[in-house]
């Protein structure tokens, strides 16, 4: 049972150190790190939901091959002992979306830089909030 | 009518595309090319959802093709606890427990009772049983099959093995847009403002340099909005939010000084953190249903009762979405970020955003797929409330005239909330029978609906003013304007016309809106909240007098002796936001049982949701 949940609590735990970045420290590149942490942890854990453990044999990539059609027990096989592609699609398309958005984050930082000649959050302030 | 629902991601995303390309073969000053583009874009997507109003019914378009596959319906249980361990216990039983079947689905006709085990299947053809090792496993198997085709289960009931037939249902691969009544009303108003907005731009953004960079997020921007509203998938909606949210921070920071890039930044750090709840959501959303599709998730709805994981995945869903519409507890970004962008910007993002991507997606979350309950209810008063009220108080004491819009932004979208959550409660307590709907809960969601559609014109029209305002002056510090109207007459009418409407003055829209609301709320038995209300109404009454008082009367600072009225284009645009204030309110009789009551219907169905998409 333990190592069935573990993972599960390792995305826990990412999530709250990236939540804790984000919010505690006052470095504009470890806000962005905090945010990748958070990304990831949310991507482990959609891939995590479509692992499981087939009772015979082990898990297998989903893939259907050209030789499979021809063969229904082939079909049946894949389907009780590959992983769920779904979710890994998801995560594909997550990873795409979250590289988007830091990349414009470092971008931000930079500028930000550029203006204030700091990455201190403390001295980025002009604005009240 | 079906292809007008990719037509209208299509067209924007087209344009976000072509514009770039546009700029690349015109001269190196202006955009004359790209702001043709955009224009014409943007009144293709009026056109285009005011002809989506000519029908009445769910219209469902399926992307990658409409490909009917089995699906067991009726059943859904647990899986045994031993499939969870690497290896299997051969002494523990090893199947699905069977929570409920529903009464008058395929589960309950093959006999299959609540506590039954299922522990193998099989084709009638085949001679073993398979095993079964959970319940998502046993759909992707069934989903194999031919719809209607026969699978038989290996039961063991109080001891017994027993052998069961069932029929597979019908189900559906692919990509769902679903156009309904609610979609019709959130398509037309992302039409009419962003038209307003571009057509606002083509003199606004003038003093801005590179032009291209401008119209290309807005137009992604616009792309990201519309495909919200048309998904019927929780994955594609949460795509084409952040395709919405990754143009719309570009956006907010285009100024690129120093106010602007904070306020981005800001915004950005908060809005990652919302989309990561989302998708956290989403996930646990999918573990439990093995499905992405609202109508299907919706049929689970309608018999399986929300169980600890289905409540956590709500949480996480009123957290993101809350942070993404700026609801009280998870406001802090907005009252930078909406001010920091350009007039049209500021417009679209207080306008629409914060509604497609926040109030619409918990709409269809809360009422559609996930069920009302009054746990939910209570949750989306207190944040309306809090926001209605927490908004406006921080809005009076504002001087930044472009702050004091967007505060008000936060305690009018708390109407929004306030009003469906009364819809959420009187739903919740007692759900619709063969009367119909509870006509409380019916005036509620609709005053909601009205609500946001009012703030959308009235909200943008404010913008777009003070964005003449700055445009002409150079300031939007409201101590060193005043005495506009002898300079600026058109402007300073348009804003009139605006402040009394979200102030609620009649004849103006925003009167007939909160009038809705506030009935609802004390027809709903909340008297305290609807006092609540009405005070909040006079403080905007009171914040927007501060706004007259400052801007439109008074003394005439010297230095503004020289400025002229705002261009052409500025006034056109604001004009027709300005016609629509005093349009909607009065002319509610002749559009509202076409536009706005269909909107709530779709949302009062509740999970009936998933017939009208699948029979549709």
């Amino acid at each position: 049972m333990l190592h069935a949940v573990l993972p599960f609590v390792l995305c826990l735990v990412l999530f709250i150190i990236g939540l804790y970045a984000i919010s505690v420290k006052k470095n504009l590149i470890k806000v962005i790190v905090g945010v990748i942490i958070i990304h990831n942890s949310v991507n482990l854990f959609l891939v995590l939901i479509g692992y499981r453990v087939p009772a015979t044999g082990s898990a297998i990539a989903p893939i259907i091959t050209p030789q499979m059609g021809r063969d229904a027990m082939d079909v049946r096989e894949l389907l009780s002992h590959s992983v769920d592609p779904v979710p890994q699609a998801l995560v594909l398309t997550s990873i795409v979306i979250g590289l988007a958005v830091v990349a414009l984050m470092v971008v931000m930082a930079l500028r930000l830089h550029q203006k204030y000649g700091t990455f201190d959050l403390t001295e980025i302030s002009k604005l009240k909030g | 009518m079906a292809f007008l629902l990719p037509l209208s991601v299509i067209i924007p995303l087209g344009a976000a595309f072509l514009i770039p390309l546009a700029q690349l073969i015109r001269s190196k000053k202006g955009c004359p090319a790209g702001e043709v583009i955009a224009l014409a874009a943007t009144a293709a997507l009026v056109v285009i959802s005011l002809c989506g109003l000519a029908t009445r019914r769910t219209v469902t378009t399926w992307i990658g093709g409409y490909e009917a596959k089995s699906e067991l319906l009726g059943l859904t249980g647990t899986t045994l606890p031993h499939t969870s361990e690497g290896e299997a216990d051969p002494a523990r039983p090893r199947g699905v427990v069977i929570e409920q079947a529903v009464p008058g689905s395929a589960a309950a006709e093959a006999g299959l009772q609540e506590g039954d085990i299922i522990t193998g299947w099989k084709l009638p053809s085949d001679k073993r049983f398979g095993p079964v090792w959970s319940m998502n496993e046993l759909r992707r198997q069934n989903a194999a099959l031919e719809p209607g085709s026969i699978m038989i289960l290996q039961v063991e009931r109080n001891g017994s093995t027993l052998e069961e037939a069932i029929k597979a249902g019908k189900s559906v691969a692919g990509i769902a847009m679903v156009g309904d009544g609610l979609t019709r009303l959130l398509l037309v108003i992302i039409g009419v403002v962003s038209f307003t907005a571009v057509l606002f731009s083509l003199s606004y953004m003038r003093t801005y340099t590179k032009l291209s960079l401008y119209y290309s997020p807005l137009m992604l921007m616009i792309a990201g909005m519309n495909g919200i509203v048309v998904s019927g998938d929780l994955f594609n909606i949460y795509v084409f939010l952040e395709v919405a949210a990754v143009s719309s921070y570009a956006l907010v920071g285009f100024g690129v000084e120093s106010e602007e890039l904070e306020a981005s930044f800001k915004y950005l750090v908060l809005s990652a953190v919302a989309s990561a709840f989302i998708l956290l959501g989403i996930g646990i959303v999918y573990s439990l249903r093995g499905t992405l599709n609202l109508a299907q998730i919706a049929e689970f709805t309608q018999f399986a009762k929300p169980n600890d994981a289905m409540w956590l995945a709500l949480a996480f869903f009123v957290a993101g979405f809350g942070l993404k519409a700026a609801m009280v507890p998870f406001h802090a970004w907005l009252p930078d970020a909406h001010p920091s962008a350009p007039a049209p910007v500021s417009a679209m993002l207080s306008g629409l955003l914060i509604k497609a991507s926040g109030v619409y997606v918990l709409a269809r979350l809360v009422f559609n797929v996930m069920g009302v309950s009054t746990a939910v209810a209570y949750v989306l008063m207190t944040m309306g409330m809090l926001s209605m009220l927490v908004g406006v108080l921080l809005a009076v004491g504002q001087w930044d005239l472009k702050r004091l819009l967007a505060y008000h932004s936060i305690s009018q979208m708390g109407y929004v909330v306030l009003a469906l959550g009364v819809g959420v409660e009187v739903l919740a307590k007692q759900p619709a029978s063969a009367l119909g709907v509870p006509p409380v809960a019916a005036l509620a969601i609709f005053a909601g609906l009205f609500h946001l559609l009012n703030h959308a014109m009235f909200k943008s029209l404010l913008f777009l003013c003070s964005g003449s305002v700055v445009h002409q002056t150079g300031t939007r510090n409201l101590k060193e304007l005043g005495g506009l109207s002898q300079r600026m007459p058109l402007t300073c009418f348009f804003t009139r016309v605006a402040s009394l409407s979200i102030a609620g003055v009649p004849p103006f829209n925003g009167f007939f809106s909160k009038l809705l609301i506030v009935i609802a709320v004390v027809w709903a038995g909340h008297w305290f909240l609807g006092g609540l209300t009405v005070l909040v109404s006079f403080l905007t009454l009171l914040s927007f007098i501060k706004v007259q008082r400052y801007v439109i009367q008074g003394e005439l600072p010297a230095k503004f002796s020289r400025i002229k009225e705002s261009p052409a284009p500025m006034l056109v645009a604001m004009g027709i936001l300005a016609v629509m204030c005093i349009a909607l309110g009065i002319l509610l009789p002749l559009y509202g049982s076409g536009l706005l009551k269909p909107a709530a219907d779709s949302l009062t169905q509740l999970a009936g949701y998933a017939t009208s998409v699948f029979g549709g």
